[in-house]
């Protein structure tokens, strides 16, 4: 007994502090403002692999009653399934907040909240759309990237100038517009990229891709663009158009 | 009563007789004979497959899952790649698309893959241990098993094991590759893939063997202290060296310094100058006009490079270079180093000098303004030696009387598959293999103050790019079947004769690839003999002018003689034909007026060809194709009968889409392009 004592009376220490270990530290920031808005910055709609972290920070501002960005304001930053690092930041001297995100290994759209406590009581909270692509979304994504988005992105960067403004109306849609391809089925997409725009007599801007592209290529170009749709896509859409 | 009489009763009543005494044996027998069975009733696995059969009782396809649905353990058994998975147990729903909006696991649906889920099991490309039936065995690492799920971010690895080819879904892994070979990593580590192939470093670091002729001390020792405060760029590593050892290794290596070829260019005193201010105006004329920034960027006001990465950055090269120095290079750059990727442009005297008096411009007062060396000795010149055999400079450079290390850096050829009892942990890091190599590039000297590796300038997805090819190299990769291992192309193929040694010295293969061996930067070469006409050829290399107005990185003017252009021409019209070339295969009599007018018709209309392509200055804007307006002068009209009927066949990988034209609408274009012949409106344009 008096040795059962004494092994406990050594070892309830290093237990209890062993204890200590697995408690999580929550960052006790404390907001010095309390805003009354919330808005995005930059970083939204990001596009990357599963499990990848996102190239771009996001980055949120608050603001005060008069509308200008606020120092000092506590944003928090969550979301199911996906991870914010830093998950709570107070805003900088012109009121934005900045955090890196990392995708889920799921292939879907996440969300992800960034809220602040308002000086009124209450939250007030953003959500943002973070996008996992899947292998197949991957692939197709490449694929856009080499053949399609010269045309259908009117963004030049240094290695690459977009011909979107050098061609003639009717302008290509971008493919994260929603509302113009969500209504498109995937037979009519398929039709488009395989024989051209004339072939469901669109702009023969559009050129046949079916000797450039596989049948597999195709499905994972649509599989992208159904993605990164904004508003996002469900398939019920498609066929309730479709049977109208 | 008594504890004891108590404990008397019990037993009495148990093995009082010998029938009780059976009795109580044989229900003990049934009790630990049930063990077993009920702890499988209530086991995981039959936990999710209840709840699964819940789940899909609700569905509207009930009837057609619960018909699909095998009950059980089960089991992906593939011998030849030594797969025994068990996964689909709990992950029922792998193969049930239908379920595609469910969003917690194990019931969601595979997303669609490139290969078969019985062809290849679960476990090589997601690790985690197969034959487990328990969620913590099969995902977790346990005593008894090391290897835990891959994380997603890590998935393209896996890819890696099998294919060595450059895939369109793994750009993480293709970039890894890349990485390894161009930050020369493979200079020091071994790192031979599955299929047998060693990675070869593509980074040419420069010869220091006549360093001295080159450059200062002081600039060596600030280079070796800092190589990122002189270029932003620059790829070499961070050694980390106190003051001391960047000074005797700068010694060392002025004092083992020999004369190059170039010493011997006698520099000509007629050669005429220009003075800075001349320089700084004429300059970014000429600098631009010779297109020396399709290879060498320079630092803009805000910090950003501008041009590109094939080789050295040139923001402060005034603060690095000897003038004498670079008035030779400038003429012949084999002479100083003979490996380099620079061509031997054949600039005139004014040229030279107008460049290197601009290039010497570029000039960081700052840069070296606080580098005061004491006098190199011939002890510091010995422990610099010793520095620089340690520290295995030589794996990279060539150096007098140090001998290229063999072996210098752990073989990385298995680091994928490396046991996790050998590897020595930070504190606080999560214990696993990725964060292990990741870390280890990151900061390498945190694992151990006095281990060489240096630190790279890398961004957080490079580093993860690199470990992601890192951990490609198992030890499963190696046991494959060879049936399913795709090796990459590697062709050493470099042309031969006169025109060969020609292209050598202009360093062609820098930028242009030809037979699948060179860089990707310009057009691939090894159809261009059957593509283009030998006229415009001749007139190309003369004056070469870009074909894509958006291009920034432009082929240089190499100021060729007319019998240099000549050969060169005469080589690539005849080496370079597309295979199965026909010249017969049009009839070039009906491509008349006609046809002409047709296919321009089915040029605008049909096709709207000018979406992507200019074949009038004067109403088309296409900036995708190359230019078209002289296409008549360019090229073939068999070739562009072809192309129209098959660009792919031609150029594989080529963006051009195939209308799968007829064989009249492909001629009647023909017939249209080759009668844009008009002159280049100005020159350059």
């Amino acid at each position: 007994m008096k040795r059962l004592v004494l092994l406990l009376s050594f070892a309830l220490p290093w237990w209890i502090a062993g204890c200590g270990k697995n408690i999580s530290k929550v960052p006790s920031l404390a907001p010095r403002a309390y805003g009354s808005q919330i808005v995005e910055q930059s970083g939204g709609k990001q596009a990357a692999g599963v499990g990848a972290r996102l190239a771009d920070p996001v980055v949120v501002q608050v603001n005060g009653a008069d509308g200008n960005g606020l120092a000092g304001a506590l944003v928090t930053f969550r979301g199911s399934g996906l991870t914010a690092n830093p998950a709570q930041v107070l805003t900088d001297e012109s009121g934005q907040a900045s955090t890196v995100v990392q995708l889920g290994a799921i292939p879907l759209s996440y969300e992800l909240i960034a809220e602040t406590p308002k000086s009124a009581g209450g939250i007030a909270s953003i959500t943002l759309r973070e996008i996992a692509l899947s292998y197949q979304e991957k692939v197709g994504k490449e694929i856009s990237e080499k053949y399609c988005i010269m045309c259908h992105d009117p963004e030049s960067t240094t290695e690459r100038v977009s011909n979107f403004d050098n061609l003639s109306p009717p302008a290509p849609h971008l493919f994260s517009d929603g509302n113009a391809l969500n209504s498109l089925s995937d037979a009519d997409l398929t039709k488009i990229i395989a024989e051209g725009g004339p072939a469901l007599g669109r702009s023969p801007q559009t050129p046949a891709y079916r000797n450039t592209l596989t049948s597999t290529e195709i499905k994972a170009v649509i599989a992208y663009m159904r993605a990164i749709a904004d508003p996002p896509y469900s398939p019920q859409t498609t066929k309730q158009r479709g049977d109208d | 009563m008594s504890l004891q009489t108590k404990v008397k009763s019990i037993l009495s009543f148990f093995a009082g007789t010998p029938a009780r005494r059976f009795a109580s044996v044989s229900v003990l027998l049934a009790v630990v004979s049930a063990i077993a069975p009920t702890r499988d009733l209530f086991s995981e696995w039959r936990h999710y497959q209840r709840e699964y059969r819940q789940l899909i009782a609700q569905r509207s396809d009930a009837a057609r899952l619960e018909k699909r649905l095998q009950g059980g353990i089960q089991q992906i058994w593939i011998p030849e790649q030594r797969v025994v998975d068990r996964c689909t147990t709990c992950h029922l729903a792998l193969q049930e698309n239908s379920l595609a909006d469910e969003r917690v696991q194990p019931f969601r649906p595979h997303p669609p893959m490139p290969h078969a889920l019985n062809e290849f099991g679960c476990v090589i490309c997601h690790h985690g241990q197969g034959a487990a039936t328990t969620v913590k065995e099969a995902h977790y690492s346990t005593k008894a098993w090391e290897q835990p799920i891959l994380p997603a971010r890590y998935l393209e690895a896996s890819c890696g094991q099998c294919h060595m080819e450059q895939l369109e879904g793994t750009p993480q892994l293709n970039a890894g590759r890349r990485l390894l070979a161009r930050y020369g990593c493979a200079h020091c580590h071994a790192i031979t893939q599955p299929d047998g192939s060693l990675i070869m470093p593509v980074d040419e670091p420069p010869s220091l063997e006549h360093v001295a002729e080159k450059t200062s001390r002081e600039w060596l020792y600030a280079w070796i202290k800092n190589p990122q405060a002189y270029a932003v760029s620059a790829t070499m590593p961070n050694f980390r060296f106190n003051d001391q050892e960047a000074a005797d290794i700068a010694n060392f290596l002025i004092s083992q310094s020999t004369p190059s070829e170039n010493s011997k260019i006698a520099l000509a005193g007629n050669l005429h100058m220009p003075s800075p201010e001349q320089a700084a105006v004429d300059g970014p004329g000429l600098y631009g006009q010779l297109f020396c920034a399709s290879c060498h960027a320079v630092q803009g006001a805000k910090g950003n490079l501008m041009g590109g990465d094939l080789a050295p950055e040139l923001t402060r090269v005034g603060s690095k270079v000897k003038a004498d120095w670079l008035l030779r290079w400038l003429r012949v750059p084999q002479g100083y180093d003979p490996k380099t990727r620079m061509p031997r442009y054949r600039y005139d005297d004014k040229q030279v000098a107008l460049l290197s008096a601009f290039l010497l411009g570029k000039k960081d007062d700052e840069f070296l303004a606080n580098v005061h060396l004491e006098a190199s000795d011939a002890q510091s010149v010995e422990r610099g030696k010793k520095l620089t055999a340690d520290y295995g400079c030589a794996a990279c450079h060539r150096i007098n009387g140090i001998a290229p290390p063999d072996g210098f850096a752990p073989d990385l050829s298995r680091i994928g598959s490396k046991p996790l009892f050998q590897v020595g942990f930070l504190r606080g890091m999560p214990e696993t293999l990725p964060d292990y190599i990741s870390g280890k590039i990151r900061d390498p000297r945190a694992f151990g103050p006095a281990l060489k590796m240096p630190r790279f300038t890398l961004a957080d997805n490079q580093v993860e790019a690199l470990t992601t090819a890192l951990l490609a190299q198992t030890d499963s990769a190696v046991t494959m079947p060879p049936e399913l291992v795709r090796s990459a192309p590697r062709a050493k193929y470099h042309p031969g004769g006169d025109a060969g040694r020609l292209m050598e010295d202009l360093r062609c293969q820098s930028c242009h690839g030809i037979n699948g061996n060179g860089g990707d930067m310009a057009p691939d070469l090894t159809r261009e003999g059957s593509a283009v006409q030998r006229a415009w050829l001749l007139e190309f290399m003369r004056n070469p002018d870009t074909l894509r107005p958006a291009l920034i990185r432009r082929m240089p003017k190499f100021n060729l003689s007319e019998e240099e252009i000549r050969n060169l021409s005469d080589y690539m019209v005849t080496a370079y034909q597309a295979p199965g070339y026909d010249a017969k295969a049009l009839d070039v009599h009906s491509l008349n007026g006609e046809a002409a007018a047709r296919g321009k018709e089915l040029f605008y209309s049909k096709y709207a060809c000018q979406s992507c392509h200019i074949a009038d200055y004067k109403r088309d804007k296409g900036y995708v194709g190359p230019a078209l307006a002289d296409v008549g002068d360019r090229l073939t009209p068999v070739w562009i009968f072809k192309w129209l009927k098959d660009p792919k066949a031609l150029t594989p990988g080529t963006v051009m889409p195939s209308a799968n034209l007829s064989d009249e609408e492909a001629r009647d274009l023909t017939a249209f392009l080759i009668t844009l012949r008009t002159k280049r409106k100005g020159n350059g344009q």
